[in-house]
């Protein structure tokens, strides 16, 4: 027998049957979940020079080209006292977080083909086993803005605390439209180009090289319609603190954004999942 | 709990395929078909519905009305020709597709084997790989690590365990794929077309490690084009017709059943058509220019293909002789071998008279295709020729050299007579 965990079961299969089982079948393939999120992570670097340093170089090199182009040619305003480097840092880290979860997660699902067209798990393992590389590049572009900080002498308060909440909000404001995305492209391969498209487009349309408070104050609310407005105005609070207080009314419609949504996406994903293989 | 471990009721499976109706060299025409084509897609997407290429859409049921009940420990064939649905009732039984119509109960923990290897990473070490492709499988780490010494001895690449798997030989990489699955444990397994990989010894020990499990009182579905290997392993044959079951008993029985249908189905053939190309029909002549599916080992091998091409210059005709294993023994290439290309356009019928072999007895098929360059094929048709040899007497006498015996599939000639001398008493 497999596991004591697994015990005989009875299982009907029909067209259009709701599975019941669904979630726990998630928690029987936890051990799948952590070795494709390990394979993920494991294969990324492989055969590359300079291998992990990849995840310092590209944020690193980002963050210096922002604070030029933003804070020094532009001439915007940084928040506080904070400087425009950490302030941009600060920004750069949930977005490059959530656009990596957004790019890799949508297309694991035809990435992994093989895998669906042969064998059965439930397949919303696969997008979140991906969420695990992104991750590990944000542990690693977090040591840079500790350096980045120690740098510039700034301090972080007790709102440091809070970061690792507003790290699971980054998660989930990416994972909702990847799930979407990753069940419409097994349809539509179109949205193999559209998404590239979303994240470059929106990495100018959220607040990443400049502060939320450049935006005028009553287009606010309407701004916090993105909800990276509100993960990255929770970074910039949590690490500045009192430099850049929280708007609240606007985190509240950015968390209400991303919840509708992560509610689509896994509905969305749910629903067409069992017939992936079909079309695939 | 109930003694039925599987049970499958009016079972379908509907697939929606398109087909390209023709190619326009006409710029004009083309652009109002993709124009036509755009529309369609478009219309489909805001329905829901899925893209499919081609011009003209149509339904397809890969598996109608299938009925049939399975219990504890038995072990059970599933055979059909290509095409004939067995895989798609794998992939059901499975839960990797959903049926159209019908249900299945299962009772039991499943797993499947639908390919071997599957999630083999190539830049991970076969260590790695053995621990991601047990995960894949369903089995656990500490599963994985109970077995892991008998995996690796089993597939015999100790030596290179801790060598990405992409600088492996096929051969290596097929042994240790095959060595993960084979020591799966689930009450229900089921297999499809597994054992085609590997050298001849190491299939021989594949099979008996498929027996072993077969007699350990596991449930076993089992699909394959290999007669002596379903006659051996298993005591009840499903045959699969057009999607139907068609019989459902004894595996003697079934076989007989699958053989009959074997002839009787050359009549109705569809095949469909490739991008450029369509293989038409494809037939095994006798020495008086009949169809027949029994090859006289050492007399040519004159074959009839016919094929039409659309606009399309420099395609190659391609064979491929496989074995009753599926495995390849000999190749054709009207392209590389012939340097001669089909004809651009229109239907031709090709007639091939190819040199002698002298097969051992047993089954084996022609795969067509048609192919540019060898390399992208445009129309393939797996199966295409299926016939046997029904005995091989290489000296003439009453010598069964057969397929199974595993010397192989050719029996060598001389050239010249066999010569026996006396060897010289002095030293050179």
């Amino acid at each position: 027998m497999t596991s004591s965990d697994r015990p005989s079961q009875r299982l009907i299969l029909e067209a259009g049957r709701a599975d019941r089982q669904y979630w726990g079948d998630i928690w029987r393939y936890r051990e799948l979940f952590f070795i494709l999120a390990w394979r993920d992570v494991a294969v990324r670097y492989k055969q590359t020079v300079i291998g992990l340093a990849w995840a310092f170089v590209r944020p690193f090199v980002t963050m210096v080209v922002f604070t030029v182009v933003f804070g020094k040619l532009a001439r915007l305003p940084t928040e506080g006292d904070a400087p425009y480097a950490v302030l941009v840092f600060a920004g750069l880290l949930p977005w490059t977080l959530a656009s990596s979860i957004l790019g890799d997660a949508s297309n694991s699902v035809i990435t992994n083909s093989q895998l669906v067209s042969k064998v059965y798990f439930p397949r919303i393992i696969i997008p979140f086993a991906t969420v695990m590389v992104g991750l590990i590049d944000f542990g690693v572009s977090l040591l840079i803005l500790v350096g980045v900080m120690a740098w510039y002498g700034v301090v972080p308060d007790w709102h440091i605390l809070l970061l690792p909440v507003f790290v699971v909000l980054a998660v989930l404001v990416a994972i909702g439209p990847a799930l979407w995305a990753a069940a419409m492209i097994v349809k539509y391969r179109d949205f193999r180009f559209i998404i590239p498209f979303v994240v470059q487009v929106g990495l100018y349309v959220s607040p990443v090289g400049f502060s939320t408070k450049v935006v005028p104050p009553e287009w606010q609310l309407l701004y916090s319609l993105n909800p990276m407005v509100g993960v990255i105005d929770g970074f910039r609070w949590a690490i500045l603190g009192g430099d850049s207080p929280l708007y609240l009314p606007g985190f509240a419609v950015s968390m209400l954004v991303a919840a509708g949504m992560l509610w689509l996406g896994i509905h969305t994903f749910r629903r067409t999942e069992r017939g992936f293989a079909d079309l695939i | 709990m109930s003694d039925v471990v599987i049970r499958a009721e009016k079972l379908g499976k509907k697939f929606i395929i398109g087909h390209q109706v023709e190619y326009s060299a006409i710029l004009g025409e083309a652009l109002v078909r993709s124009a036509r084509g755009l529309l369609r897609r478009g219309a489909d997407m805001l329905r829901g519905r899925a893209v499919v290429a081609g011009d003209e859409i149509e339904e397809f049921w890969a598996l109608r009305d299938v009925d049939f009940e399975i219990k504890r420990g038995e072990v059970v064939s599933i055979i059909g020709h290509n095409g004939a649905g067995k895989t798609t009732m794998l992939k059901i039984l499975s839960r990797i597709l959903e049926p159209t119509l019908g249900r299945v109960e299962l009772n039991g923990r499943v797993a499947s084997l639908l390919e071997v290897g599957t999630g083999f990473h190539q830049e991970l070490t076969g260590r790695e790989n053995i621990f991601l492709n047990g995960a894949i499988l369903g089995m656990t780490r500490q599963e994985v690590l109970a077995r892991f010494d008998e995996i690796v001895a089993f597939s015999g690449v100790e030596k290179f365990i801790d060598t990405p798997v992409k600088r492996y030989s096929v051969g290596m990489y097929a042994r240790l794929a095959f060595s993960v699955a084979a020591h799966l444990e689930t009450e229900i397994l089921f297999v499809d077309e597994v054992l085609a990989v590997g050298d001849a010894e190491f299939q021989k020990r594949c099979l008996d490690r498929m027996s072993a499990v077969a007699s350990a009182g596991r449930t076993v579905l089992f699909v394959s084009h290999n007669l002596a290997a379903v006659a051996a392993l298993t005591r009840r044959g499903i045959v699969l017709k057009g999607g139907r079951l068609i019989f459902d008993g004894p595996i003697e029985n079934a076989i007989a059943q699958y053989s009959a249908s074997l002839s009787k189905g050359k009549a109705a053939r569809d095949w469909g058509r490739g991008h450029h190309s369509a293989i038409i029909s494809a037939d095994l002549l006798d020495a008086q220019g009949r169809p027949t599916d029994t090859y006289e080992p050492g007399t040519p091998f004159n074959l009839q293909v016919e094929v039409e091409t659309a606009n399309m210059p420099g395609l190659g005709l391609e064979l491929h002789l496989r074995d009753a294993n599926n495995l390849p023994v000999a190749f054709y290439s009207s392209s590389i071998f012939s340097q001669t290309p089909l004809p651009s356009e229109g239907r031709h019928v090709c007639r091939l008279s190819l040199q002698p072999l002298f097969l051992a007895s047993g089954e084996y098929s022609f795969d067509i295709s048609t192919n540019s360059l060898t390399i992208v094929v445009d129309h393939g048709v797996a199966n295409a020729i299926p016939f046997q040899v029904a005995a091989s007497s290489p000296g003439g006498i009453a010598y069964d050299f057969k397929q199974s015996l595993g010397h192989g599939v050719l029996a060598m000639q001389l050239a010249s007579p066999l010569r026996i001398e006396p060897a010289s008493s002095e030293p050179a």
